[in-house]
């Protein structure tokens, strides 16, 4: 199989590395090279980050290049925005349809774009969830990510009970069950 | 035992020195090495343990080589200056118990303050050098460094970059290989570097670089592919993942070794290639050699000597082609910044306010220099601030400095800051410094320190007390505060700068990500009540936000209850309610 090459991208903080670890050890359980590559340090807080995690017979270097990512999800939509030129022509974006005004547009020196959903669907097919929305309904807002994952995950393939195993034993483990909900609900159950 | 699992390249040179029967293991922490440590500490069988600085930590290493153990010691590349001083000697002492020093270089800067190059350190030093290009590769090429530290009497750095410590691939693991302790002698001649020693161990560094580089060239951790011979390609590292991926079919010489360079090996690839390129990040260390060879090479001719390379960099330097199907888009600029609920934000702010100017140092308060607060006037190296408003004062003056302060962390205080305060004391400086102390080695991701009462390995220890240690080197003024009281520090650092008595101010609070700083309550705002003056917006906290009626919006999953903007709501419009 030729590499599947799949970006993570949100505002730091949001649960990007996570997310890239669960889809690697899933890729890792069907029997994939896998390769990741994540961003530590001062560019975490709460600045714009991206992951990446490519999965295939052999994998050679461990970042996305620019025009040649599969899928592309993205916890946030202006984070979706700058990074959507990493896909490949027929490649596909799941964001998480919420806005954070970075620090620029808090102190008035740019602006939020609007209409970035549309903006996207010109070029691209494009998935959208409520993360926040959900994640609330259940209890915990941190587990957004667990739900755009879920729908990433309907997207990437690989069966749900491997998905679901990989969770269990990635996320704390007080919170492993409200996680696996998130995913389902992401997952479309 | 050969289970796969997948890991982080940090974790996997923790994995190899844990492997090759490491028993210590000193670091101080740095992006992008802090993970190794981190790793290595869940071994029980390893000491492990945070050093005040990287100066420390090598010098540690050093002992417990000399004691007849195996030994460790991680920093970044910038923590290689600090320890240079140990490095350089050790290069002559040798080994008894092999030893390794990883350095984790930052091509791209994701989180440093230089690009500098740890190959050229190694090759000044005389200390072979060793890179691998994957995470298995780290793992088995540390256990190689050992016995070749063990085999050649010498000292091996062992060299990552952001991305192999910072990727995950699939690791194969192995035992842990029990190493005999050795002997220890007493030897002069070997341990005790004074002049007449160390003219005789020159010699022998010397000697032992030659045998080395006659040798290297049949090192296992080398490796050569002849495809098509019209193009090859000599590289090593990260960047051989590039070239692997551009040209999956042109022959390739890796090197694992790359002070000193296996010459024969690299004579002989070169002859047997028409066109051979030199891909490497940073400086041209391997193509510069080559070339002093006499053999025709390609490198920075068409390659840059900055930041990160990537397949597409190689691609359009190569085949002139670019693959991007979309145009970038434009999007507003989303910089790192402080956290909801960070302590330094109360500090800056008050700065601000006053209009000081602040020497900064190393840490997540460097992003202080940023809009909105816009507070911090130079970032040099760890420990730095304080020294460099001594050395503004010694140039322009007392008066000169009274609207200027220094802020370092207080990991980065205990690091080389103290160090610096000692001589404002012996000579005779006016100034104040603000130590932030958040109770953390906050950047890096939260490592303990001397100065907060554990140890790497999880253990309750003597807490350095800052205001103690300050008092006792001779400071005159010393005032602890709490880092969110932001009137008292607003009326302390006026007194303080307009004084003519060296001041520190520890403004102490704990960084907002320790587990359990949430505050209880969380802020809220009352758009009936608000002015709309974008007086809290100046803060620069993530959680607030202007709407399009130019009122504000406190965001209740990121706020954290630390009550800052409250303080500079002059309307009331602000309250905290609890969580």
């Amino acid at each position: 199989m030729k590499s599947m090459n799949i970006m993570v991208v949100g505002v730091g903080g949001q649960g990007t590395l996570l997310t890239s670890r669960i889809i690697g050890k899933t890729a890792l359980n069907n029997g994939y090279d896998v390769k990741l590559s994540e961003v530590h340090g001062m560019a975490q807080r709460g600045g714009s980050v991206v992951t990446f995690v490519r999965f295939g017979d052999k994998v050679s270097e461990p970042v996305v290049e620019e025009g040649s990512a599969d899928i592309l999800i993205s916890f946030e939509r202006l984070e979706a925005l700058r990074y959507a030129h990493y896909l490949k022509k027929d490649g596909v974006i799941v964001v998480n349809d919420c806005r954070i005004d970075p620090m620029t547009v808090v102190i008035g020196v740019a602006e939020y774009p609007e209409n970035v959903i549309e903006t996207l669907q010109k070029e691209h097919k494009v998935y959208t969830i409520d993360g926040i929305g959900i994640a609330k309904e259940l209890g915990n807002s941190k587990v957004l990510n667990s739900v755009v994952l879920g729908l990433g995950a309907k997207i990437i393939g690989f069966d749900k009970k491997d998905w679901l195993q990989v969770i269990e034993k990635t996320v704390p483990q007080k919170t492993v069950e409200i996680n696996e909900k998130a995913f389902l609900k992401g997952y479309g159950e | 035992m050969e289970e796969k699992i997948i890991m982080l390249g940090n974790e996997a040179i923790a994995r190899g020195a844990y492997e090759a029967g490491v028993k210590v293991s000193s670091a101080y922490p740095g992006t992008p090495s802090t993970e190794i440590s981190e790793n290595l500490a869940k071994y029980q069988e390893v000491y492990t343990e945070w050093a005040p600085n990287e100066k420390v930590a090598v010098e540690v290493a050093i002992g417990a080589s000399i004691s007849g153990v195996r030994s460790l010691a991680c920093m970044k590349h910038v923590g290689l200056n600090v320890a240079s001083d140990p490095l350089y000697t050790f290069s002559y002492t040798g080994v008894n118990g092999g030893s390794v020093i990883v350095v984790a270089d930052d091509p791209g800067l994701a989180s440093s303050q230089n690009e500098q190059d740890t190959r050229m350190i190694a090759r000044s030093a005389h200390i072979p050098l060793i890179e691998a290009s994957d995470s298995n590769e780290a793992k088995n090429f540390i256990k190689f460094a050992y016995e070749l530290s063990e085999k050649y009497d010498t000292p091996v750095i062992f060299r990552t970059t952001t991305k192999l410590s910072h990727s995950q691939g699939i690791v194969e693991l192995s035992e842990r290989q029990e190493i005999p302790d050795k002997n220890y002698e007493r030897s002069v001649p070997k341990y005790v570097m004074m002049p007449a020693s160390a003219m005789k161990r020159h010699v022998v560094v010397e000697e032992r670089e030659n045998r080395l580089e006659k040798d290297c060239s049949s090192f296992p951790i080398n490796s050569v592919v002849y495809n098509d011979r019209k193009i090859g390609f000599i590289t090593s590292g990260i960047p051989y993942q590039y070239v692997k991926e551009v040209f999956p079919n042109a022959s390739i010489l890796k090197l694992g070794i790359i002070n000193p360079l296996p010459k024969k090996l690299i004579e002989e690839f070169v002859n047997g290639v028409d066109t051979v390129y030199v891909v490497e990040e940073l400086e041209p260390v391997i193509e510069e050699q080559v070339k002093s060879w006499g053999l025709n090479v390609i490198g920075k001719e068409i390659f840059t000597r900055q930041g990160e390379y990537s397949a597409n960099l190689i691609k359009k330097a190569l085949l002139k082609v670019d693959e991007q199907a979309f145009e970038k888009k434009d999007a507003p600029m989303r910089p790192p910044i402080l956290c909801p609920g960070c302590p330094h934000r109360s500090v800056f702010s008050v700065l601000n306010k006053l209009k000081i100017h602040a020497a900064g140092d190393i840490g997540c308060y460097t992003l202080g220099a940023v809009a909105p607060l816009s507070v911090i006037d130079t970032t040099i190296c760890m420990g730095a601030s304080i020294s460099v408003l001594h050395g503004i004062e010694k140039g322009k003056g007392k008066d000169f400095i009274k609207n200027w302060v220094a802020v370092i962390g207080d990991s980065t205080f205990l690091h080389t800051g103290v160090n610096s305060l000692i001589n404002m004391v012996y000579n005779k400086a006016t100034g104040t410094v603000i130590i932030l102390d958040n109770r953390t080695t906050g950047m890096t991701g939260h490592q303990d320190h001397a100065g907060t009462g554990k140890t790497l390995k999880g253990e309750e220890t003597y807490a350095i007390n800052m205001a103690t240690l300050c008092k006792a080197i001779g400071v005159p003024n010393v005032i602890e505060i709490n880092a969110f009281d932001v009137v008292n520090l607003e009326k302390t650092i006026k007194e303080s700068v307009n004084g003519d008595t060296l001041t520190v101010i520890i403004a102490k609070a704990p960084c907002a990500l320790l587990k359990g700083q949430k505050f209880p309550y969380k802020c809220v705002s009352d758009n009936e009540k608000c002015k709309k003056c974008g007086m809290c917006l100046k803060i620069g906290c993530p959680a607030i936000t202007k709407q399009k009626d130019g009122t504000v919006k406190i965001d209740d999953t990121m706020c954290n209850g630390c009550g800052l903007c409250m303080s500079y709501c002059k309307f009331g419009a602000i309250e905290k309610v609890e969580r």
